[in-house]
């Protein structure tokens, strides 16, 4: 699981570094599951039921990993999102989707 | 369990919510954020009061213990936050009401705001690390909208890095809670300070904790500031404000709270760490502030020196120091939100913010120049205003712990920032009038009563230092000694 | 616009958005006790939206459905938070749960609890939120 984190890492910078908004995004975009999975990865992985009372399991998963995983996919969606939006914004003033496009001051 | 506690971060989400329902009444939005505000204000007197009295207050949200259910703390110090900056954003909101466009009230600025401040408050008030992630993203997702709105080519560019920048950010802070949960098994604050008191900090935590200084101090602009200036700088004034006095003192919050409460046992390691960094983040700041001709970027700059500030007392760890850290964060959070206030209206004045451009306005506007004048010695810290005793407690307490060099460092910007503020004085307000009353941009009418109320806040926070001492000491005391936060939290929860 | 012959996708649309929007319902319910709730639910909600505006476009939908989806998002967040205010109000913690048994006439024996209040904001909240973001990217053209 660990090697596969930091393979998506690895795309995601790469993702980064490029000069395009939308393949950008991406790259955030698979950070922010590289680091999901790197949660779930860090929290145990192993077969259990639910911890809930009343259940005969014997195996009980830790369930707060999912939780906080959930929580993190909702706000990465969330700004994904909203960058996204956002660089179509820029997209739409400035009629390029290259980032390099963005440089200078009008004034210096 | 005090339920006190959770209203600073529930009722900017409720008239949020409710002036996204009613969304053209520009009115109701006005009259209901500083409603809101003026109530946050209130609950936290109260609350500050109850701490006095009763210790640090919890709340166990839906009932489940800690450190098992999510956990609402309030000590003095993230109360004394609270308050200050719920004064503070409700001048800025005053500010915004004659200055910021119609169109953009009407793309839900005001519920905007209140949404940023429930995630500042929620940062503050909150007991367990991954809530503080999750108010971080409320407030950081409200920062985004607030900045981009607009769309001018500037502002994208620097919408668009400071999204960038604050998306990885927050990746890496997922991660580092991702390795703190699989070393300690936890993620209350309380709870992880127990077991790695328990541990003790080796090498793998000390490289957690190194993540999170990282994390946050990208969010505060501790020495990874190279984003603050330009993204500061395109926001609108009021907006600027309010993210200059909040947004990056959330950051130095967490640094504190966690430095203080969890990673508390390697300071000659940590806060050493952190101490360089407040150096360098000082004097680069200092540098910039110096160089520039431009208001807005020297204003933005001076941000950066104060955070260096702040965490240079809290870097030595020592009583006095820590005083001071507390002393500075509540006055930087007053005077940065007034500088920006102030060097936006001569921006609105002018129609330019470029000091060679402009002379001479102090014949025209007294009153903007002389509080402007008040606002830059109490920057500097000169005595009777509010920075003063901040300045003294930390470079007391730097020199107590053996920081000759950053207590000097700190001295020395602090010249220079006394340089580059007033060098804006000089040529903004002194020399003849190049401007006459008829050809000036904009109107100040409207604008001065919000800062001249923070203007008298700062002058009467510094007279009235003792007014505040009992306070303050006791959030030192509070993050001086975790068992007492500890005990609030775990103890009486029969665990 | 291009008007494409998408026959065949808009006869299967009309029979899919009826299952869809039941099958989200039901996630929506069986959330209580098994996988599901508010959230997927509503996201379920929201896909069978989206392929409404796909086959047809966005402003004939938005004619048939004249809410602003905004207000839907506000209505949704109001409702869960003051569910858990009206915990503050009867003196317990905030988001403190109740629930009791009730003998509904179809239904028989049913549980309610304030939990699916909660959740009815939550998806209520998706919905618009969802819907926002998609109905303001896709909107100009």
């Amino acid at each position: 699981m660990s090697i596969v984190v930091g393979i998506l890492f690895a795309i995601g910078t790469y993702l980064i570094l490029s000069k395009i908004f939308l393949r950008i995004i991406l790259g955030t975009s698979i950070i922010g599951h590289g680091a999901n999975l790197l949660l779930l990865t860090m929290g145990g992985l192993k077969k259990g039921g639910p911890p809930l009372l009343g259940l005969q399991e014997l195996n009980f998963t830790d369930a707060l990993p999912q939780a906080l995983l959930l929580t993190a996919i909702v706000i990465n969606f969330a700004t994904t999102a909203l960058f996204l939006v956002l660089s179509y914004r820029a997209y739409k003033v400035l009629g390029t989707d290259d980032v390099g496009e963005l440089r200078g001051y009008p004034d210096e | 369990m005090n339920n006190w506690v959770v209203l600073p971060i529930v009722m900017p989400v409720i008239s949020g919510m409710i002036m996204v329902i009613f969304k053209n009444n520009i009115w109701l939005h006005r009259f209901l954020s500083l409603l809101t505000l003026g109530l946050i204000g209130i609950v936290s007197v109260l609350l500050l009061e109850q701490i006095e009295t009763g210790g640090i207050q919890t709340l166990y949200l839906g009932g489940w213990q800690a450190p098992f259910g999510i956990t609402l703390v309030a000590d003095m110090f993230a109360v004394l936050l609270v308050l200050v900056g719920a004064v503070v954003t409700f001048c800025c909101l005053c500010y915004a009401f004659s200055s910021i466009e119609k169109d953009r009230e009407r793309h839900y600025f005001y519920s905007l705001c209140l949404f940023l401040i429930a995630g500042v408050n929620g940062s503050f008030l909150t007991g367990d690390i991954f809530n503080l992630f999750v108010c971080f993203e409320v407030m950081l997702v409200a920062s985004y909208v607030l900045i981009s709105i607009g769309g001018t080519r500037i502002q994208l560019r620097e919408s668009f890095k400071y999204i960038l920048i604050n998306m990885l950010s927050s990746t890496l802070f997922l991660v580092a809670i991702a390795y703190l949960y699989s070393l300690m098994g936890t993620l209350n604050l309380a709870h992880l300070s127990v077991r790695v008191a328990d541990v003790g900090q080796g090498g793998v935590i000390a490289a957690v904790a190194l993540l999170f200084l990282i994390v946050f101090s990208i969010k505060a602009g501790l020495f990874l500031f190279f984003w603050l200036p330009g993204s500061y700088g395109a926001a609108p004034t009021a907006i600027a404000a309010i993210f200059a006095s909040l947004l990056t003192k959330v950051g130095i919050y967490a640094i504190i709270r966690l430095f203080s409460l969890v990673f508390y046992h390697e300071p000659a390691f940590t806060h050493q760490f952190i101490g360089i960094l407040a150096g360098v983040t000082m004097v680069l700041g200092a540098m910039g502030a110096v160089a520039y001709w431009d208001i807005k970027r020297i204003i933005t700059y001076n941000v950066v020196v104060g955070i260096g500030f702040i965490l240079a007392g809290f870097a030595s760890f020592t009583l006095v120091g820590m005083r001071g850290s507390m002393y500075y964060l509540l006055h930087d959070m007053i005077i940065k939100a007034l500088i920006i206030l102030l060097g936006g209206t001569i921006i609105h004045l002018t129609g330019t913010g470029r000091l060679r451009n402009m002379s001479g306005l102090i014949h025209l506007h007294p009153r903007l120049g002389w509080m402007f004048f008040i606002a830059a010695l109490s920057l500097a810290g000169v005595p009777p205003l509010s920075g003063f005793p901040g300045k003294v407690f930390i470079t007391a307490g730097t020199f107590e712990a053996g920081y000759f060099w950053l207590g000097g460092i700190g001295l020395f910007t602090s010249l220079l920032v006394l340089y580059s503020i007033m060098k804006i004085f000089m040529s903004v307000f002194w020399g003849y009038t190049n401007l006459a009353k008829d050809n000036e941009k904009g109107t100040a009418k409207g604008l001065l009563p919000s800062m001249a109320f923070l203007t008298v806040l700062t002058i009467a926070l510094g007279l009235g230092v003792e007014g505040i001492h009992s306070y303050v000491d006791l959030a030192v005391e509070g993050l001086l000694n975790p068992q007492a936060y500890i005990g609030a939290v775990l103890g009486s929860g029969g665990y | 616009m291009k008007q494409i012959n998408d026959v065949v996708l808009r006869t299967a649309t009309k029979a899919a958005v009826v299952i869809i929007l039941t099958f989200s319902v039901s996630l929506f319910i069986s959330g209580h006790h098994r996988p599901g709730g508010g959230f997927i639910g509503g996201l379920a909600f929201v896909a069978a939206i989206i392929l409404l505006f796909l086959v047809y476009d966005i402003e004939s939908i938005k004619k048939n459905i004249p809410i602003d989806f905004k207000i839907i998002a506000g209505i949704g967040v109001l409702t869960s938070v003051f569910t858990g205010v009206a915990g503050m109000i009867m003196g317990k913690p905030f988001l403190s749960q109740a629930f009791d048994h009730v003998n509904l006439p179809i239904f028989g024996e049913t549980e309610v609890a304030s939990a699916v209040l909660f959740d009815i904001g939550v998806a209520l909240a998706v919905i618009g939120t969802s819907l926002t973001i998609i109905t303001s990217i896709g909107d100009d053209r």
